[in-house]
């Protein structure tokens, strides 16, 4: 069975590469258990957003001018 | 004639732009910092920063908003990172990171001995990132937490996440096996979203305006 270390593996992993049907499928069944790792596979796709962001937003406002 | 006022156009929304001493003031900026995150050598940073805005200024009256100007300029300014991480490769070598099977006590502060989350460690529903997005803070406690990670893991993570690499394609710049690049942005992507949760989305829910 797949523990939480080695499911957040696979869910890094599947960022750049596709997973085989095997370890779809035990990934698949942690996930229905486990809400830490249900959490940190959304993260994982939120964290890709964030960085492809980084570009468009990031430090668009370094200068805090005291606004508002 | 058609192309004449074309020109005319263009010429006009050029000098808007490149008139614009604030806008291109920020803009070096945050190419500055963009750039200084993943080289990490301000000289060069300055050089490569220069390079892309002169290429893409060039351009600039083909622009008519300055938030696609910023793609552009930014698409250039990544080519030039990967070209000079490209160059710097060459000089410096790269630990091949420990393999799969050998990292089984990694992360003992997140995981317990069978591997499962730790009480404290278990990870948090985010509130919403994309709100947080337009928030200057939250990009300062991300590059922070960017500069935390080791060196070689931030690099490899950044050649993924912001150049948008391939691992193939990082395979090949840092003769580093496939797998190896796998781990290495598996353990990135760990230290990251802790360092986040910490100190941005967990913070959030207590006092969501720290000033
Ligand atoms: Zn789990």
């Amino acid at each position: 069975m797949l523990n939480c270390r080695k499911a957040t593996r696979l869910l890094s992993d599947r960022l750049d590469r596709p997973l085989t049907l095997k370890e779809n499928v035990h990934l698949k069944i942690h996930l229905l258990w486990c809400s830490g790792c249900r959490n940190f596979g959304g993260h994982m796709h939120r964290m890709r957003n964030i960085s492809r962001g980084f570009v468009d937003f990031g430090a668009d406002d370094t200068t805090p001018d005291g606004g508002e | 004639m058609l192309t004449t006022g074309a020109n005319n156009s263009s010429d006009a929304a050029q000098g808007v732009m490149l008139n614009d001493h604030q806008f291109l003031l920020e803009l070096r900026e945050k190419m500055l910092r963009f750039t200084i995150l993943q080289l990490s050598d301000r000289v060069l940073a300055e050089d490569v920063v220069q390079e892309a805005l002169v290429g893409a200024l060039k351009n600039a009256g083909s622009f008519s908003a300055k938030a696609a100007l910023k793609t552009w300029v930014f698409a250039i300014l990544k080519n030039k990172i990967a070209d000079a991480l490209r160059q710097r490769q060459r000089l410096i070598a790269v630990e091949q990171p420990t393999d799969d099977e050998a990292d089984e006590g990694e992360f003992s502060d997140l995981f317990n001995g069978f591997g499962v989350w730790r009480g404290p460690a278990h990870p948090i529903a985010w509130g919403s990132p994309e709100k947080s997005m337009e928030d200057a803070h939250f990009w300062r406690t991300f590059e922070a937490c960017m500069e935390h990670l080791p060196a070689q893991l931030a690099k490899i993570f950044m050649m993924r996440e912001f150049i948008e690499l391939t691992t193939p394609e990082i395979c090949a710049e840092l003769a580093l096996s496939e797998t190896s690049v796998h781990v290495s942005l598996y353990r990135a992507r760990v230290r990251l979203r802790e360092c986040l949760e910490n100190n941005w989305f967990e913070r959030g829910k207590s006092c969501a305006k720290l000033s």
